[in-house]
C-alpha cells in the first residue's frame, strides 16, 4: 500500500504544473472512463448575483439554476422526445449524450402518459422534487405532441411542479406561443456558435422544412432560429438560459462573442459545460480525438464572460432521466413497470411543509455564513484558495472522502466564498480493485485545491494527498460548508503570514469523461 | 422502387414517423418500417424523400430495389 502510494505520489508531482498536465491529457484525448477525474463547471454565483429580483424569486428554487437550491430540490427529466431535427458531431444519439444532459434512444422510452404518472409517483415520494424538465432523448421540439401533452398531464395532476424544456432552438420560434400557453418556467436552448463559419465543423446536417441542409448554410439557418427564438422568448416574457459546450479549438475564443449575442438578446444566465468526448461515445468528436477543456480552461473562459452576465458554474450535465438530489440515483425505483404498478396520491400539503423546512434551513445557513464572515480579525489580503467539499446536500460537510462521487469547489477570498463547479470522480472507496489508480483520479480531479473538506477520511488516502499538497480536513465535519471553509482561510491566511506554510499555485485539474447517471 | 427501412440499423427514435406525407412509417417490434406499397418516394410532395432526410443514421432510409419502381398517377 505504502510502496503504491509513493508510486502514485511521483505521478502527481508530475501533474502540477499546468503544461505538464495539458501534455497529459493531449496524450490521452477523449480519455474514457479510465481517464480524468473532475468535472467542473457552470455556475451562477450561488446566490442571487446581479440578477434583478423578480428573475431570482422564479430561480431561487430551481436545482439547475441556483447551486445553493440543488442542495435542498431536485429535478427530473422524463424521456419523451425521442426524434431530433440536426445532428451534432459531440452526440452519437443511440448513446446518453452528456454534453446535452440527454439520455439515449436506448435509455427507457416513456409515452406522455406513462411519463405523467412517472412524475407524480415520483414527487409524492421525493418532496424535494419541484421540477420537470423534458430535454431529449432527441430535441423536445421534434416532438411537440408528445412534449406538450405530457406537460398538460402533469399540470392538470400536479400543478405546483415547475415545467421547463431544453431545445436546440430549430423549431423554437414555431411554439413559443404554445410554450407560453403550458406555462413552461424555463427554456434551455443550446447555443454553441453565432456565427456559421465556426458552426459548420459542430453540426454536420440539420432538417427544416422538409429539407436537409448541410455545412454553413445548415449551421447559418440553426443560429437564425435560436437567436430568433430566444428573442420572442424574452419579449413574452419567459425566462432563458443558454447551454454552450466548449469545444477547445472550435469555439472556445468564440464563446464570447456567444455570450454577448445571447445576452443582449435578454438570456438570463449562460451555462458554458466542458465538451465531454471519448472514443467510446462514438461521437464525431469521440473517434477523431477532439479533447474537452481542463478545469482551468473552462473557469478562465467563464470567467472572462462573467463581468458581461450570470454565468452558471454548478451544472453537472446530469443524465436528463434521472431521479434524485446531489449525486443520489433512485431511477431504479421508479422504472415504468413500478411506477404503472403503484398506488400513487399526490399529497400537495405534504410537499409544501418540507418545503417550508427547507426555507427555515436555508436562512439558518446563510445566517452563519454571514456571522463567521463578519467575525474580526479577518484581513485576507489578496490570497485566493480553493477548497474542494464532499457533501451529500443540505450545505454541509457530510460525506466521507471515499464515497463521494464528486467535490464541490469553492474559490475562498476576502470577498467570501464562492462556487466554481463540481468535480466529478469515482467513488475512492469501491472495494478493493483499483482502488490506487482511483484514488489518482481523485487527486487529479481537485488538484488546484489547498484543501478537501470531508466528514471523515482514512489513514491511506490522507497521507497521499498530504503528499499531492492537499490538506485532508475532517474538523468540520457535518458544519456549514461556507461558514466551515471560511474559517479554515482564516488560519490558512495567518500560517501564511507567520510563514509556517507558503502559499503556492496550485496548477491545474482534469475534467471527468463520461455521462454522470445521477441528478 | 419505393423506401425501405433497415431494421438493424434503426435506432427507433420515430423521427422519420411524422414526416411521412404518405403515413407509410410504422412502428414495429421495436424498430420502424416502411409499409412499401403507401411509399411514393415522396414524389408529389418533397424533392427528397422525407425519411432519409431526417434519419439519424446514415443509410438506414435507402431504395428497396426488390419493389418495382412508384409510378406517378
Ligand atoms: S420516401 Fe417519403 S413516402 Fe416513402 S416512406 Fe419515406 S417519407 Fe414516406
Ligand atoms: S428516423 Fe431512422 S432511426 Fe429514426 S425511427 Fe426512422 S428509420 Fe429509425
Amino acid at each position: 500500500m505504502q510502496d503504491q502510494a509513493a508510486a502514485n505520489n511521483g505521478t502527481v508531482h508530475e501533474i502540477q504544473p499546468l503544461d505538464a498536465l495539458m501534455q497529459k491529457i493531449a496524450e490521452h484525448k477523449g480519455c474514457g472512463s479510465s481517464g480524468g477525474a473532475g468535472k467542473a463547471s457552470c455556475g451562477s454565483a450561488a446566490g442571487q448575483g446581479d440578477l434583478p429580483p423578480e428573475v431570482w424569486e422564479k430561480v431561487k428554487n430551481h436545482p439547475c439554476y441556483s447551486e445553493e437550491a440543488h442542495h435542498h430540490y431536485a429535478r427530473m427529466h422524463v424521456a419523451v422526445a425521442p426524434a431530433c431535427n440536426i445532428q451534432c458531431n459531440y452526440c452519437n444519439r443511440k448513446y446518453d449524450c452528456a454534453n446535452e444532459s440527454r439520455p439515449g434512444v436506448v435509455s427507457e422510452k416513456l409515452t406522455p402518459e406513462q411519463a405523467a404518472r412517472k412524475v407524480v409517483a415520483v414527487a409524492s415520494a421525493i418532496p424535494q422534487m419541484t421540477v420537470l424538465g423534458i430535454a431529449g432523448p432527441g430535441d423536445p421540439l421534434a416532438n411537440p405532441e408528445k412534449t406538450f401533452r405530457t406537460f398538460e398531464l402533469v399540470a392538470r395532476e400536479a400543478p405546483d411542479i415547475k415545467l421547463c424544456l431544453s431545445t436546440n432552438g430549430l423549431a423554437l420560434p414555431d411554439h413559443v406561443e404554445t410554450i407560453k400557453r403550458f406555462n413552461v418556467d424555463h427554456v434551455t436552448i443550446t447555443i454553441n456558435v453565432v456565427d456559421p463559419e465556426v458552426g459548420q465543423h459542430i453540426y454536420p446536417w440539420i432538417f427544416y422544412r422538409h429539407k436537409r441542409y448541410t455545412g454553413r448554410e445548415a449551421a447559418r439557418i440553426l443560429s437564425e432560429r435560436q437567436l430568433q427564438g430566444l428573442e420572442m422568448l424574452t419579449a413574452a416574457g419567459i425566462l432563458c438560459k443558454v447551454n454552450s459546450v466548449m469545444i477547445p479549438g472550435v469555439n472556445d475564443r468564440h464563446l464570447v462573442e456567444v455570450n454577448r449575442a445571447v445576452k443582449s438578446r435578454g438570456a438570463f444566465l449562460h451555462n458554458i459545460m466542458p465538451l465531454i468526448s471519448a472514443p467510446e461515445h462514438g461521437t464525431v468528436f469521440g473517434l477523431n480525438g477532439q479533447r474537452g477543456p481542463t478545469a482551468q480552461e473552462l473557469k478562465a473562459l467563464q470567467d472572462q464572460c462573467e463581468g458581461e452576465m450570470n454565468m452558471m458554474r454548478h451544472c453537472r450535465q446530469c443524465r436528463a432521466d434521472a431521479v434524485g438530489l446531489l449525486g443520489e440515483d433512485r431511477s431504479a425505483e421508479f422504472s415504468t413497470e413500478k411506477v404503472m404498478a403503484m398506488e400513487v396520491s399526490y399529497d400537495a400539503a405534504a410537499r409544501k411543509a418540507y418545503q417550508e423546512r427547507v426555507e427555515q434551513d436555508r436562512q439558518e445557513k446563510v445566517a452563519a455564513r454571514e456571522a463567521e464572515l463578519a467575525q474580526p480579525g479577518a484581513d485576507f489580503g489578496d490570497i485566493k484558495i480553493l477548497a474542494a467539499v464532499a457533501t451529500k446536500g443540505g450545505g454541509r460537510i457530510n460525506e466521507h472522502f471515499g464515497h463521494a462521487g464528486e467535490f464541490q469547489i469553492y474559490e475562498v477570498s476576502a470577498a467570501g466564498t464562492k462556487f466554481i463547479g463540481h468535480r466529478r470522480v469515482d467513488h475512492y472507496c469501491q472495494g478493493g480493485y483499483g482502488e490506487e489508480d482511483t484514488l489518482d483520479t481523485v487527486i487529479r480531479a481537485i488538484n488546484d485545491c489547498v484543501a478537501v473538506f470531508v466528514a471523515k477520511i482514512g489513514a491511506c488516502p490522507k497521507d497521499s494527498l498530504k503528499a499531492a499538497g492537499i490538506d485532508p480536513v475532517d474538523g468540520y465535519a457535518h458544519e456549514f460548508i461556507e461558514q466551515s471553509v471560511i474559517a479554515y482561510f482564516k488560519e490558512y491566511v495567518e500560517k501564511v503570514r507567520r510563514g509556517e506554510i507558503a502559499h503556492i499555485d496550485k496548477g491545474d485539474a482534469d475534467i471527468r469523461q463520461g455521462a454522470y447517471i445521477a441528478a | 422502387m419505393a423506401y425501405k427501412i433497415i431494421a438493424s440499423q434503426c435506432t427507433a427514435c420515430s423521427a422519420c414517423e411524422p414526416e411521412c406525407p404518405n403515413v407509410a412509417i410504422q412502428e414495429k417490434d421495436g424498430t420502424f418500417v416502411i409499409i412499401a406499397k403507401k411509399c411514393t418516394e415522396c414524389i408529389g410532395y418533397f424533392d427528397d424523400p422525407q425519411c432519409a432526410a431526417v434519419c439519424p443514421v446514415e443509410n438506414t432510409c435507402v431504395i428497396d430495389n426488390g419493389y418495382p419502381r412508384y409510378q406517378a398517377a
